[in-house]
């Protein structure tokens, strides 16, 4: 399967990861709010999308992208 | 289980803890022995991993172009799935990172859903009406110069091995013409009006090119087994068209055309497309090279959700530094246009401060050590 689980970040979850990263959300890799995958789960300009990779090598990884 | 929880508190990736656990299980140690293989383990872990400031770019660089001097510039087109020819070696491997939104050889590997895939028929029946099926492939055509028309020799076996109808396929040639068609004896006949040679021979050429069946782009289709279900092989790509077909699986659907994927199933999906596609090229050429390095460069393809290209239209071009830009490729044209623009380099980066001649924020550069003075005797 090629695309992994996508999810949007409530208010309070966004807050709290760029806490703990110490950084802007604007530092965070981006998607498209035109992108397939970002409509399909209702993702608006601003939101960050929480994305579960599986990964060779870690298994699980967790991704985080800003809407734009 | 007894271990889970020993792990939990450890911030370590699900696979390495898996294989701790399963080691630890075969073991069957105590909880204290465990405790410190953990700790040990954890230990290994943190050693292993980046350091910061390294050099991560530069090594999956050098990591993926060693070998891929080792591959051969010619391109051997080989039987790789069921006479499909596909390309592969180092042109492969440049149309990968170059983002060819028209690869040489799409292709497709399309699953069924159950009721499908089980039985050879059903499956023979979705190849059919996938495969862009022309009126050549069931038909002998002729032009009669004398009397302006074109007569269509239907054969009867291609056409029951489509399951098309005679009906069908002249609404089909009428639709596409937008000319009568008239069935005579078994034979559709296609009356040229005007009295022109050249008309009658663009009305020929349209005609060969109209679909009849079948998705444009899919010009091959071949059924193989695999384990205990049938799969489906094409040659040419439409992940778009092939979704909407009923009895597909598309979940386990895939296209060896990345552009198509980032344009169908998003940015996600396109990075996992790089990474498989690119692997799976320097695998098949015998080269081991460690998948991490390729995450990289697809993560760095991706980050702006969007496929770039690595190179002077894509990440290359992308730097705001102009002289890495010209150090690149295109070197009086960087130059001139940042010139004519007054455009200012500010040395952030690594290229342009090894130009100059700067010390570089790298490695052990890119920390800066303030000494305290008159603090310790």
């Amino acid at each position: 399967m090629l695309v992994p689980k996508h999810e949007v970040l409530s208010k309070e979850e966004a807050e709290e990861l760029l806490r703990s990263l110490g950084i802007k959300k604007e530092q965070l890799p981006k998607i498209k709010a035109t992108d397939p995958i970002a409509k399909e789960i209702g993702a608006k300009v601003g939101d960050i999308v929480k994305i579960t990779r599986e990964s060779p090598t870690a298994g699980k990884s967790i991704a985080y992208r800003l809407v734009i | 289980m007894k271990y889970d929880n020993l792990l939990d508190k450890y911030p370590i990736p699900k696979a390495l803890k898996e294989e701790i656990k399963e080691e630890l299980e075969r073991l069957n140690v105590n909880k204290t022995t465990a405790k410190k293989i953990i700790e040990k383990c954890y230990e290994a872990y943190l050693k292993n991993l980046m350091e910061p400031g390294e050099a991560a770019g530069i090594i999956a660089a050098q990591s993926m172009g060693e070998p891929g001097t080792q591959m051969t510039m010619r391109t051997f087109h080989y039987a790789g799935v069921a006479e499909i020819d596909v390309t592969l070696g180092l042109p492969r491997l440049i149309e990968i990172l170059d983002v060819r939104k028209n690869p040489s050889t799409p292709m497709m590997t399309i699953r069924l859903t159950e009721e499908y895939a089980k039985d050879r028929e059903k499956a023979r029946e979705i190849a059919n009406k996938i495969e862009a099926t022309y009126i050549l492939d069931i038909a002998d055509v002729a032009t009669d110069i004398r009397n302006m028309r074109i007569i269509i020799n239907l054969d009867e076996k291609a056409m029951q091995r489509k399951k098309l109808k005679v009906e069908d396929v002249k609404k089909k040639i009428e639709k596409g013409l937008k000319m009568e068609v008239v069935e005579e004896d078994g034979k559709l006949i296609i009356q040229i009006s005007e009295p022109s040679f050249k008309a009658l021979m663009d009305t020929f050429d349209k005609l060969k090119n109209i679909v009849l069946v079948g998705i444009k782009e899919i010009r091959r289709v071949i059924v193989r087994k695999e384990g205990d279900e049938y799969v489906l092989y094409t040659e040419g790509s439409s992940l778009k068209k092939i979704m909407k077909i009923k009895g597909i699986d598309f979940t386990r659907t895939t296209t060896n055309n990345v552009y198509e994927i980032y344009e169908v199933l998003g940015i996600e999906a396109a990075r996992n497309a790089i990474i498989k596609e690119a692997i799976s090229t320097l695998e098949e050429q015998g080269l081991e090279v460690d998948v991490r390095h390729i995450m990289l460069v697809a993560d760095v393809m991706t980050v702006d959700g969007e496929l770039k290209q690595i190179g002077r239209h894509g990440v290359a071009g992308g730097k705001h530094s102009i002289l890495a830009r010209a150090a690149f490729e295109m070197t009086v044209n960087n130059l001139l246009d940042a010139a004519i623009k007054g455009d200012v380099d500010l040395l952030r980066g690594i290229t342009e401060n090894i130009i100059v001649g700067q010390p570089i924020k790298l490695g052990t550069g890119d920390v800066e050590l303030i000494a305290k003075l008159g603090g310790r005797r």
